[in-house]
């Protein structure tokens, strides 16, 4: 073996370098070992054209936790903040939404989002403040575990008995009830459906969307801002900020697999060779590919092996990147409008019918679509009066029936453009280059199993005490030194450092002599 | 004008046990039934010539045999007798049958995978501990999170001993399992599409969900908790049909002196100074009584059968909310004789089970994608039974009496009120699916009786034809049952008590919720407790 490390983190991802950040702060030395060029994972910025760059996967931020950012004193780099929603309407009757208001609705829909908001902000604060922790353990675990349950028992009872009461009830629920209930406006409905659906493998109405709803705004309450020079400088801010506590960043360096020694992980060994020694193994590495690939299965216990197998993560939304040789013209939306979020989602049934096909194998005949023209407020993306659309296409399954062939991608791809036209006839005229990332790329891209942004579908049953599966939802993989601290772990994915952040703490509370 | 102690609202397998342990109690009890035959969507009925249709539910397993037992049922002349296994036919001519016995089913999962087939022990027994750890609290009263009084506090730390007691491994699986989807449960133990098709079935009978919905796998507990005889998960058919079920029932309350009334429809439920009064009927006379508990769904009870004024507008508007959709129809069919499936042998007892004819996830899945459109699956699943086969009462000599259940069939549809036309062809959809597997079933039909949800909900008072009371999904069970603060059986009405299936433990031909009404309202009256509570499981 070369080096000796205190710890070793594969993969330079945003939770990865949070992750490495802390651990160094508190004197360790740590080494990061990222199989691409640049560091980010699947936060990263990508030229996809001559002069035309994007946010590779995620392209907006509304879920860093500011636990993360404070912690690590990090100030990430914006372009704009406290972006609008605007709902495209196919008749140019647009809605806008910001916070707890709406645009363009009725009275009662204003009022009735403004409490909807209200209680929904109420719930994911609660549940924020157990984002960022490790998740207790329910039996066998330490009196801070204890302790921790009968805080949650707590609070949840200081909601008040009604709010309890609604909390209780809510938290298993679907969204599309909800926005039927309260909601007159198709377009306010569609809106906040696809927030709930956003990279998941579900749709309006299956249960359980109200809880990745609340998780999308727990961090800060859902406020939208997108990233000055693409998310590949928000994964730099955070590299920065490692570099400048001693941490090793090494870049393209897959590693190959994780050395086990006398039943315990000792290092890695990377694809040409070279082998790194440490008893702190922290794999940002998603949790399958970890335990099944890097590890391998005949050093894990089987029962755990199964669960792992058995985690579900397969993901279901593409990402479309046009470059574009002038602003497109959206009926109905003022030129100032094309710096906010635009989303295609008509109205709630719109968006699960979206979803049918995906359960079979096949891809939306009308997809979902998150928009963001980046260049409108980051110069740096396109070059001089040309401009770049990003959007996230859904439902795209990663297991296609007919697999992901480049005339399937194609297809996609100019299904997702029909779908757009629809709302800017004069958009496709505009286009100077085209690329659809399918879930199958995005694998083979940011190496993340299926393609899932969360590393694993975000269920109740992969939720909390269950994140990745039942018995390693602490960080602590059933090997000794191995780690994990993707977004596979709890809370899950999204840019929200959370992960990382609680892997450290918990990996430096282990390691602290007792 | 005479006062009675307790009306009951309903003559349905609920609303007849509440009356029994009242009436059993010493309370003078009065059951009042809308319809001129009682048992709700718990009957026998004759509508074609000497055939007996159970035309609602028409199974039995969940009937909580402490309920049999201290009701003395079986002097009322209840008999259930269990049948074994089912089949489900597939489409390239073969079957999949499922077998009681263990070694004789490990073979045929082994005819498709010997990896199922050894799945299929971990499948049995993870699920059978998920069942034992529900089924105690079937009999008890939910507790109130909310509430700091003694006595919830203390079934709330009866729950949580229940469940550490576990150990952490399966605490987390049972997490898991309350959560996920059957089909996800499903995939973690079998890679053959045909029995994950042929299981998942339990998931979605009586639900507004599709397999893949999360909480899918729970409402297959609400199939494998019931019992016949001591064997926990098996099924059987009520002699004389599910009718023989509400009649026993109703024999015990007469016997303990009860008076019930058929053909007597409640108008009202009336309320003076935040009490409840009594009862208006439909033929316009009144009724009084110190308390009064419904049998009806708490739709019907809240929102058709008092004023709105009479109760608090939240508890209104959560009842307004209550999720209880019509998912399912039937059709009840007289045959001339005993139709033949060329895919098994002649006289094969899987044929004395229930029968279906959906063998890929992908077509359960579809099937929900139409009713989500407001249309009837077009390839719809089909739980069929011929009880005839077992119990020769229900029809005449080599003639047979079959019951198909249908999933999905909506409440309305497009939100239309169902035509003549559409009825018809609602029954010759599920009629062309089943004659695709027995050539000579067309040719045997004497009559068929159509039930979509709106048949049901008009004829048993079902709102929405819902036939669980309400949808078992998590924002629905337990404490949240009915709507949250109200699980404990009390109205938001001094005196106003609610017994049927919209309540926990749920739906299904159990009488649990019936009992536990009952003993709620024993507590109220400072009586003695007539209901059993210790539960003995083996």
């Amino acid at each position: 073996m070369t080096d000796r490390y205190d710890a070793i983190v594969i993969g330079a991802g945003h939770n990865g370098l949070v992750c490495a950040a802390i651990l160094a702060r508190s004197g360790k030395k740590v080494l990061v070992l990222e199989a691409a060029d640049q560091v980010g994972g699947a936060a990263r910025t990508r030229r996809f054209a001559d002069g035309f760059s994007v946010s590779a996967c995620a392209h907006l931020l509304y879920q860093v936790q500011p636990q993360v950012t404070g912690d690590l004193r990090v100030n990430l780099p914006l372009a704009a903040d406290g972006l609008s929603t605007i709902a495209l309407s196919p008749e140019g009757r647009h809605v806008r939404m910001n916070g707890a208001r709406v645009e363009n609705v009725a009275d009662g829909d204003r009022a009735a989002f403004r409490d909807f908001h209200r209680r929904m902000t109420r719930f994911a604060d609660l549940l924020q403040k157990y984002l960022n922790r490790t998740p207790p353990r329910l039996a066998n675990g330490s009196k801070r575990d204890v302790l921790t349950l009968a805080e949650l028992g707590l609070d949840l009872r200081r909601l008040g008995r009604e709010e309890m009461r609604e909390f209780l009830r809510l938290i298993g629920m679907n969204i599309y009830d909800e926005v039927e209930e309260r909601f007159e406006s198709p377009l306010l409905r569609g809106a906040v459906s696809l927030d709930a659906v956003l990279g998941t493998h579900l749709g309006p109405r299956s249960p359980n969307t109200i809880l990745t709803y609340l998780y999308r705004l727990s961090g800060n309450h859902g406020r939208l801002a997108l990233p000055a020079g693409g998310m590949g400088a928000v994964s730099e801010a955070f590299a920065q900020c490692a570099r400048a506590q001693g941490v090793t960043i090494r870049t393209g360096m897959p590693v190959r697999r994780i050395v086990v020694e006398n039943g315990r992980a000792a290092g890695v060994e990377t694809a040409n060779g070279e082998t790194f020694a440490s008893w702190t193994i922290v794999s940002n590495v998603d949790p399958k590919r970890t335990i099944l690939e890097l590890v391998g299965s005949r050093h894990v216990e089987t029962g755990f092996t199964r669960r792992i197998a058995n985690l579900r993560a397969r993901g279901n939304a593409a990402k479309l990147h046009l470059a574009l040789d002038g602003l497109p013209d959206f009926p109905g939306l003022e030129k100032k409008d094309l710096g906010e979020r635009l989303v295609i989602a008509p109205d709630a049934d719109y968006v699960e019918r979206a979803f049918n096909p995906a359960k079979y194998g096949e891809v939306s005949a009308e997809p979902v679509l998150e928009i963001t023209l980046p260049s409108f407020r980051d110069p740096s993306l396109a070059p001089t009066g040309k401009h770049v659309l990003s959007a996230v296409v859904q439902y795209a399954p990663y297991r296609l029936k007919e697999g992901w062939s480049d005339a399937a991608r194609d297809a996609l791809r100019d299904r997702a453009i029909d779908t757009l036209a629809a709302y800017a006839p004069d958009l496709p005229g505009r286009i100077v280059a085209a690329e659809l990332l399918s879930p199958a790329d995005l694998e083979a891209e940011f190496g993340m199993t299926g393609g899932h942004w969360h590393h694993a579908e975000l269920t109740l049953d992969q939720f909390l005490f269950v994140r990745p599966v039942a018995g390693a939802a602490q960080y602590r993989m059933p090997l000794d030194g191995l780690w994990l601290c993707g977004a596979g772990t709890h809370p899950g994915g999204g840019i929200s450092g959370a992960c990382g952040r609680n892997a450290a703490h918990t990996i430096l509370k282990q390691q602290k002599p007792a | 004008m005479k006062t009675y102690d307790a009306i009951v609202v309903g003559a349905g397998h609920n609303g007849l046990t509440t009356a029994a342990f009242l009436a059993k109690a010493g309370l003078d009890v009065l059951c009042l039934e809308k319809n001129d035959y009682i048992g709700g969507a718990a009957v026998s009925r004759n509508l074609y010539k000497d055939w007996i249709y159970s035309n609602c539910s028409y199974v039995c397993s969940l009937l909580r045999p402490e309920i049999f037992r201290a009701l003395e049922l079986h002097r009322h002349g209840l008999q259930i007798t269990p049948y074994g296994g089912g089949v489900t036919f597939l489409q390239n001519g073969g079957y999949f049958g499922s077998y009681w016995d263990p070694e004789v089913a490990y073979r045929e999962y082994a005819r498709f995978s010997k990896h199922d087939a050894d799945a299929y022990q971990r499948y049995s027994a993870d699920t059978m501990r998920q069942t034992r750890f529900i089924r105690e609290f079937l009999l008890r009263t939910p507790p109130d999170p909310t509430s700091f009084k003694p006595r919830d506090l203390k079934e709330l730390a009866h729950l949580g001993r229940r469940f550490f007691e576990m150990g952490e491994d399966r605490m987390l699986e049972t997490i898991r399992f309350w959560t996920m989807s059957v089909a996800e449960y499903l995939d973690e133990y079998f890679e053959t599409d045909v029995i994950k098709a042929a299981l998942s079935g339990s998931g979605i009978i009586g639900t507004a969900l599709g397999i893949h919905s999360p909480g899918t796998a729970y409402v297959l507990l609400h199939h494998y908790m019931g019992e016949v005889d001591g064997n926990v998960g098996s099924w059987g058919y009520a002699r004389g049909g599910m009718g023989a079920v509400s009649k026993a029932i109703a024999g015990a309350f007469q016997s303990y002196g009860g008076e019930l009334r058929t053909d007597t429809g409640v108008e009202q439920i009336v309320v003076r100074n935040g009490r409840v009064k009594g009862v208006a009927l439909t033929s316009g006379e009144e009724i009084d009584a110190k308390i009064v508990v419904s049998a009806m769904d708490v739709k019907r009870t809240f929102l058709k059968c008092m004023d709105e004024k009479d109760l608090p507008p939240a508890f209104y508007q959560r009842v307004k909310n209550f999720k209880i959709r019509g998912s399912s129809g039937k059709l009840n069919i007289a045959l001339d004789g005993l139709p033949t499936f060329p895919a098994l042998p002649k006289d094969n007892p899987l044929l004395d089970g229930d029968m279906h004819f959906i063998d890929s996830m992908e077509r359960m899945e579809r099937a929900y994608d139409d009713w989500k459109e407001g249309i009837w699956s077009q390839d719809p699943y089909v739980d069929m039974v011929i009880p005839t086969v077992t119990d020769p009462t229900m029809a005449p000599p080599g003639k047979h009496f079959m019951s198909c259940f249908i999933q999905y069939c909506p409440y309305r549809v497009k939100g239309q009120p169902w035509t003549d036309e559409q009825r018809q062809a609602f029954a010759q959809t599920v009629i062309d699916q089943i004659a695709n597997y027995s050539p000579d079933f067309k040719d045997l039909i004497l009559h068929v009786e159509i039930r979509t949800p709106e048949d049901i909900e008009r004829e048993a008072g079902l709102s929405e034809g819902n036939i669980f009371h309400g949808e078992l999904t998590m924002d629905q069970l337990l404490f949240n049952r009915p709507v949250p603060g109200f699980a404990q059986y009390r109205g938001p009405v001094g005196g106003l008590y609610m017994c049927a299936s919209s309540t926990h433990p749920g739906g299904g031909v159990m009488a649990a919720p019936g009992a536990n009404a009952a003993r709620e309202i024993l507590l109220d009256l400072k009586r003695n407790n007539t209901v059993p509570e210790n539960f003995g499981d083996d």
